[in-house]
């Protein structure tokens, strides 16, 4: 019995359910790297958002032409272009932003989320439905990683999206926007969702159980 | 009570970790009392906090994750004496406290709780506070010689920033530095009574520091200020003798020691930092399970009571 | 000689300073992905240390003696990929030809380094630092070796810790990543080796 996915469920598939960094755990460079602070952990997901709609979008148009052999070279071709584009837009309207995300934003070509979701989605659903699942995703991916971003920013530098919160007496735990604390905060706040999802879990199951 | 599969040593009895944990702290007392002397009652409290922060942090977290509560082990206590003993005591108690809370939870615990832990505790939690707070972990003072707390403190490098000092003096103590490192005397006492009470064995502290000096022979270092300053032989002693982080066989422990004394050595030389011993210890942790996997011999630990 | 000494400390640097995963972030997916068996993680490393000593050299061919030249500087992520993409193609039968095994053992991770960020990072670093071709090839060639060094090291300490008492939610990535940021506080030490 096959249930067809609302264009509301793929989206929040993307969001919750599948969230690519906290359930699929894909594309984990760029979460290590970028998470210095908030605003790169947005700016950095709406680019990926971006580059995933657009290649989901015209990798689902062309599904029923790409021939399956060169399937993933195809994929990568639709991917760099638009990434190309992203790194231009970005240098020429937001140059702060393309200075700090650096070497990252050529770096979405090998987001394993998007070559992911062109294998697993867009080459197999309509246009529509892969451009909703495209922005799930990327949300969810931008949420994540905004997520990060603002712990590490606020104990490591004291501030939230540029705005000094911690006030002048803080003392930033300096280690948390450096390489180690980049990973220890990643690696507990994974932890700390996989409690939150197994009680929500669990929860759902319990009334499921009851109502059954 | 389900099978409690862990990792060599295995120490299951907690009376007999209890014991051993209890030499250790007994070893660390004229260090610990050095740095009372040399640095003021300031001292005491950062040792105070940290074992009361580290039995703390571990009581708190074996009561959430519904584990059977075994401060009563001392290995907590150890951990956080530890970690006391390698804070400068002008730095911040609060800083010995989060440092305390992180050895236990976040080295210790969270990978299984004692035995499991792979890199030492202490150790690692100082490297992270160093890298959380340079400033406030560099801050070294001068002696004070006063029951004060960090009465008139004046700030001072230490001899590996330059600061000149005679062998006499870096080897009794009157020297900057944190608190348990500064008196080779006092560390040496703790050492002939671990080595007294069969706690350790001779070879990784000499094979360390012998290894170091070698070394800083060969690149033109005055090998007897080396050795006798910095935290080289706080430690050779007290954080590269932790049995859970360090190889089991004695052929693994030789390539260890050796491995701890050539990096404190290249560290020391190379880096932008003056001391290496932390990061030489804890890269040699990183590295013991290889060593352990590929160098097979007679084991050193689990031979039992004697 | 002091050409010579440069070359040796950027070596290191390559290693242990700049280390593609400790402090680069690069190659993060295959590293906790291919690192919880010592064997496989070794056949990994070296997998990638090839495809990045070759893809260096390429890339920074064809970007200085073909892009530039036609003034298509702005097409090198697609030029880079591409050619990543073959030469993975090219280790993939080199190796399902020399070792069935390792090609088994390293399963669906082999076709994965193309998009392995270490790879395609490289390539975009070595231009961005304006490297030489000896200089870009060396990065290539140990910075990949420090990736080997780093998943091999991942892999011993994860085959130790298979017995271990870690509580349920951390099993697997969490602790995994944990870990890898530990050893990124003790890779600390190397910093400022090499100049």
């Amino acid at each position: 019995m096959e249930k067809k996915q609302s264009l509301s469920g793929v989206f929040m598939n993307g969001v919750i359910t599948e969230n690519p960094t906290f359930r699929l755990v894909l594309g984990t460079c760029p979460t290590i790297a970028v998470t210095t602070n908030a605003v790169n952990g947005i700016g950095m997901g709406l680019a990926a958002t971006f580059v995933l709609v657009g290649s989901n979008l015209v990798i689902s148009l062309l599904r029923n032409f790409i021939p399956d052999k060169v399937r993933i070279p195809a994929f990568v071709v639709v991917i760099c272009t638009f990434v190309t584009m992203v790194q231009m837009l970005l240098q020429a309207y937001v140059p702060v932003l393309y200075e700090s995300l650096g070497l990252f934003i050529p770096l979405i070509v090998v987001n394993c989320i998007i070559l992911a979701r062109a294998e697993a989605f867009a080459s197999k659903n309509a246009p529509l439905a892969s451009v909703m699942d495209g922005l799930g995703m990327g949300l969810g991916f931008t949420a994540a990683i905004t997520i990060i971003g603002c712990i590490r920013e606020l104990f490591g530098s004291g501030s939230l999206f540029g705005l000094n919160i911690m006030g002048a007496g803080y003392q930033p735990m300096l280690i948390l926007v450096l390489a180690p604390g980049g990973f220890i905060v990643f690696g507990l706040v994974l932890g700390i969702a996989n409690i939150i999802m197994k009680r929500a879990d669990a929860k759902k199951a319990a009334k499921e159980g009851a109502q059954a | 009570m389900g099978l409690h599969v862990s990792n060599a040593p295995f120490i299951y009895n907690r009376d007999t970790t209890r014991s051993l944990m209890a030499d250790v702290i007994l070893a660390l007392l004229p260090t610990t009392l050095a740095g009372i002397f040399f640095f003021g009652l300031g001292a005491l409290l950062h040792v105070l906090v940290g074992t009361a922060s580290a039995m703390l942090a571990e009581y708190a977290y074996q009561k959430l994750t519904h584990k059977p509560v075994r401060i009563r082990d001392c290995s907590a206590a150890l951990t956080g004496m530890l970690l006391a003993l390698n804070m400068p005591v002008s730095a911040p108690l609060w800083v010995t406290l989060i440092g305390s809370a992180v050895a236990i939870v976040l080295v210790k615990e969270l990978f299984g709780g004692i035995g499991d832990n792979f890199m030492n505790p202490a150790l690692t939690a100082r490297a992270i506070l160093m890298a959380s707070w340079p400033v406030a972990m560099t801050a070294y003072t001068q002696p004070v010689f006063s029951l004060g707390l960090q009465a008139d403190a004046v700030s001072s490098a230490t001899v590996l920033h330059g600061l000149s000092a005679t062998p006499l003096q870096m080897f009794l103590g009157f020297i900057p530095g944190t608190i348990g490192e500064v008196s080779k005397a006092a560390i040496l006492i703790g050492f002939l009574y671990l080595l007294l009470k069969g706690v350790i064995t001779w070879h990784i502290p000499v094979i360390y520091v012998g290894s170091y000096a070698l070394l800083a022979l060969a690149l033109g270092n005055n090998v007897l200020n080396g050795v006798l300053s910095g935290g080289l032989l706080f430690g050779a002693v007290f954080m590269a003798t932790d049995y859970v982080t360090n190889p089991m066989t004695r052929g693994g422990q030789i390539i260890f020691a050796m491995g701890c004394g050539v990096l404190t050595c290249l560290i020391r030389n190379f880096s932008s930092y003056p001391e290496g011993v932390t990061f030489a210890i804890l890269l040699m942790n990183i590295a013991t399970p290889l060593i352990d996997k590929y160098v097979k011999g007679a084991r050193v630990y689990g031979k039992g009571k004697k | 000689m002091n050409e010579l000494l440069k070359i040796l400390m950027f070596m290191v640097s390559c290693v242990l300073t700049h280390n593609f995963i400790f402090s680069r972030f690069l190659g993060n997916c295959p590293f906790l992905g291919v690192s919880n068996k010592v064997e496989t993680a070794v056949g990994m490393g070296v997998a990638v240390t090839f495809v990045m000593a070759l893809a260096s050299l390429f890339t920074w061919l064809v970007y200085h003696l073909v892009l530039v030249k036609l003034g298509l500087r702005y097409l090198d992520t697609i030029a880079f990929i591409l050619i990543i993409a073959g030469l993975v193609q090219f280790v993939e039968m080199f190796i399902k030809k020399s070792s069935p095994s390792l090609y088994k053992a390293l399963g669906i991770y082999l076709p994965l380094i193309t998009t392995n960020c270490a790879v395609l990072g490289v390539a975009v670093l070595n231009v961005s630092e304006g490297y030489n071709l000896l200089y870009s090839v060396l990065n290539g060639t140990f910075g990949a070796l420090g990736f080997l060094l780093a998943i091999v090291l991942m892999a011993g300490v994860r085959e130790r810790l298979e017995t271990s008492d870690i509580p349920e939610p951390f099993r697997g990535f969490p602790i995994c990543i944990i870990i890898a940021g530990l050893m990124s506080v003790a890779f600390m030490g190397f910093s400022g080796f090499g100049g």
